[in-house]
């Protein structure tokens, strides 16, 4: 080792820097982050990833399937971009239904980071897209009901989703690690007080609670206020779980000596909590807040599939969902429960990430070699 | 049982008090054991059970007893780290003001933590491992307004260096070192409000025998420069001789032998005290002394034995221990034995070739 100069002092590693250090080591930590920024950057930009405008409406386009990229056209021909064949629209003569079958005829060359309709994200007007064709239109993954891109829907219900599932994930770790610290640090009355509370909760059945509290918003309601009302709603049911864990670890934590040290030197009780006893949570709160992402997602899901949840025109994962709610549909469409494959990507993804920071998160433990 | 009368152990005259860093007097703490839905209490653990002593200023008081005897409840007592269930300690600040600890408001309290420090036994769990050395050693000076920005940095900087460690490393982490150097954290944390007054809990027994000495050399240094007061806890009695200018002996919660180390060390008054110096390991093989193997086990301190509560294990028990407590008593020379033949035994101590 090099001798550093005496007066110099070593530059400590952050808190962050010694946990990716852990981090990076874990493989399926890292994929599922890979997988979580994928669909986030997919979310937030959704429209750059859409080549049709996923809100305009279009009859004639209704229940569209997928259309299968292609390097080989049907007279066995390679071609060197990728292509689409163009869909024909017919109507069966005995049932009056569509029937969309390949135009075989009419090759439409996939081209990247092309100029069609205009949109904004954050405030930046612009109509780049990632890839789209010249004529024709494009559905990676079909269209729904109304002849709207499933791939631009999903991907624009992903920011809702997304975003109800952290917000309420954020709000639950504040409420369920507050309430957990409060209750296991001064223990005696707040402890019997909140631990009732969190069995009162826990006790409700769930499914009926969400349906009670959700029929309770207003009908009138934009669906912004019906969105913050939801991640209320949330973090409201999944704070006591969280609750618990902090005052077990609270518990424990506040009869080790660094504990009774900080008393000792006359530190105060909120220097004791927020200094010393939730930063040694910090390891379980992170584990914690994988953990209910997913469930978040999967909650909004249901309560969007069931109506209850987000209300259109806003669009999520859940209400997508919606329109695969009659097995007729879902017979003559599969392409309608796409929004599924994304649920369980996210879930997964979080789960892959939960396990790796669990491993991760506290750096602290083990000696540097 | 409240009523009962304080031991004769303090000269209570007002003015000799003065001298007295520390004085305490008939401290109690009983933990209630609580049975059943509504928590009735069903008995007491007396862990600290009427304990009476002074510190002078600028000596080291030794506490010794077996392990579970409540040194280290009666240490976090005086500091009020566990609420006492009776009794006063009384500390003089360094403006000379005689103050009643048990007394305080927690306001008071805060100003007053600042001249009684302690170190913790378990180098490993005291200090948080997401604090760096800095934060750590900074924090007393940060709670008590001591210094500020830079100037933390600085005296952390001057601490470490003083306790033996490298100034560089103030922004590492715990982890990043060996038990002797947390120890030396430990220390220097406690140096960092300028206290008078520092309780030493077992502060070497987690550490191995080699770095014990460099921190008890360490700890008689920083006395010396900063005129330190220590309670020094241990149940290692080795360490308590080369440490301690007086010792007390603990037994069951209760004091039952204190006065200077030599006296103690060469010339027992207490069986009990005679058969835990015993029990000190001898280096010389030709010096077969007598070990004095205690009968059974300790007993319970929630079922005291009447009387003297060592008579069980005493091998010179008579009837009258069953029956009376004897209270710590001045037997001269300043030394204060909790037996009531105290004065007729002879008890044999460390042989002063073996040991010292």
């Amino acid at each position: 080792m090099i001798r550093k100069n005496v007066a110099e002092l070593e530059r400590g590693k952050s808190y962050i820097q010694l946990v990716w250090r852990k981090f990076k080591k874990n493989r399926m930590g890292l994929l599922g982050g890979i997988i979580i920024m994928t669909l986030g950057i997919l979310a937030l930009f959704a429209p750059f990833f859409a080549p049709h405008d996923y809100y305009k409406l279009d009859a004639d386009k209704a229940y569209r399937p997928p259309q299968r990229i292609r390097f080989i056209d049907a007279h066995g021909n390679f071609h060197w971009r990728p292509f689409v064949y163009d869909m024909v629209m017919d109507i069966d003569p005995e049932t009056f239904s569509r029937i969309y079958r390949e135009d075989t005829s009419k090759l439409l060359y996939i081209r990247f980071f092309v100029r069609s309709w205009e949109y904004r994200v954050f405030g930046i007007r612009s109509n780049l897209h990632l890839f789209g064709v010249d004529e024709g239109s494009i559905h990676l993954l079909g269209t729904d009901r109304l002849g709207r891109d499933l791939l631009g829907r999903i991907l624009h219900g992903g920011r809702v989703s997304l975003t109800i599932a952290f917000l309420g994930a954020g709000i639950t770790v504040i409420l369920g690690s507050i309430m957990g610290a409060l209750s296991g640090y001064y223990g005696g009355f707040v402890d019997m007080l909140v631990q009732r509370l969190v069995e009162v909760l826990q006790s409700f059945p769930q499914l009926p609670l969400w349906m009670a509290l959700t029929a309770a918003l207003p009908k009138t309601w934009s669906s912004l206020q019906v969105f913050i009302s939801m991640v209320i709603i949330f973090s409201f049911l999944n704070w006591p779980m969280l609750a618990r864990e902090i005052r077990g670890k609270v518990l424990s934590l506040r009869e080790q000596d660094f504990v009774v040290a900080v008393r000792e030197m006359g530190g105060s009780n909120t220097r004791i909590i927020f200094k010393h006893i939730l930063p040694n949570c910090l390891s379980h709160i992170i584990v914690i807040l994988t953990i209910s992402i997913p469930e978040l997602i999967l909650m909004e899901s249901v309560l969007s599939f069931l109506g209850l949840g987000i209300q259109p025109p806003m669009v999520s994962w859940g209400v997508l969902l919606q329109g695969a709610q009659r097995v007729e549909v879902i017979g003559l469409y599969p392409w309608v429960i796409s929004p599924c494959a994304f649920i369980i990507l996210a879930v997964l993804g979080f789960n892959f990430l939960g396990d790796g920071l669990r491993d991760a998160a506290d750096p602290y433990t083990a000696r540097r070699r | 049982m409240v009523c009962e009368m304080l031991p004769t152990l303090t000269p209570l005259e007002e003015g000799k008090g003065e001298q007295y860093l520390l004085e305490v007097k008939g401290l109690k703490k009983y933990f209630p054991l609580t049975r059943g839905f509504w928590r009735r209490a069903v008995g007491y653990v007396r862990a600290v059970d009427n304990v009476s002593f002074f510190i002078r200023e600028g000596e080291t008081l030794g506490l010794v007893g077996e392990s579970g005897c409540g040194k280290t409840t009666l240490g976090r007592c005086i500091l009020r780290l566990i609420e006492p269930t009776a009794g006063e300690v009384w500390f003089k600040n360094q403006k000379g003001e005689r103050l009643e600890i048990t007394k305080m408001t927690p306001k008071e309290l805060k100003n007053v933590r600042k001249e009684m420090r302690m170190i913790f036994q378990d180098p490993f769990s005291s200090l948080n491992p997401r604090l760096t050395v800095m934060e750590i050693v900074g924090e007393p000076m940060e709670i008590h307004g001591l210094a500020r920005g830079k100037e933390v940095e600085e005296r952390v900087r001057v601490l470490l260096e003083m306790v033996g460690l490298k100034a560089q490393h103030m922004r590492r982490y715990p982890y990043e070192f060996s038990g002797g150097q947390r120890q030396r954290i430990c220390i220097a944390r406690a140096l960092a409000s300028n206290p008078r007054f520092i309780i030493a809990d077992e502060p070497v027994s987690a550490l191995d025998v080699s770095v014990q000495a460099q921190i008890l050399n360490l700890l008689e240094d920083l006395k010396e420069q900063f005129h330190l007061t220590y309670l020094f806890i241990s149940h290692d009695l080795s360490v308590v001789q080369h440490v301690s200018d007086r010792v007390a002996v603990m037994y069951l919660g209760k004091l039952v032998e204190i006065g200077d180390t030599e006296l103690v060390y060469f010339s027992p008054r207490h069986p009990y005290t005679e058969a835990l110096l015993s029990a000190i390991p001898r280096v010389n093989p030709k010096s077969k002394m007598q070990r004095i193997l205690l009968k059974g086990d300790v007993p319970s301190p929630l079922n005291v034995p009447s009387g003297c509560a060592f008579h069980p294990r005493c091998r010179y028990a008579k009837e009258v221990c069953t029956r009376e407590e004897p209270i710590l008593q001045g037997v001269g020379d300043g030394r204060y034995v909790a037996c009531h033949f105290a004065t007729e035994l002879a008890l044999k101590g460390v042989e002063a070739d073996v040991c010292g």
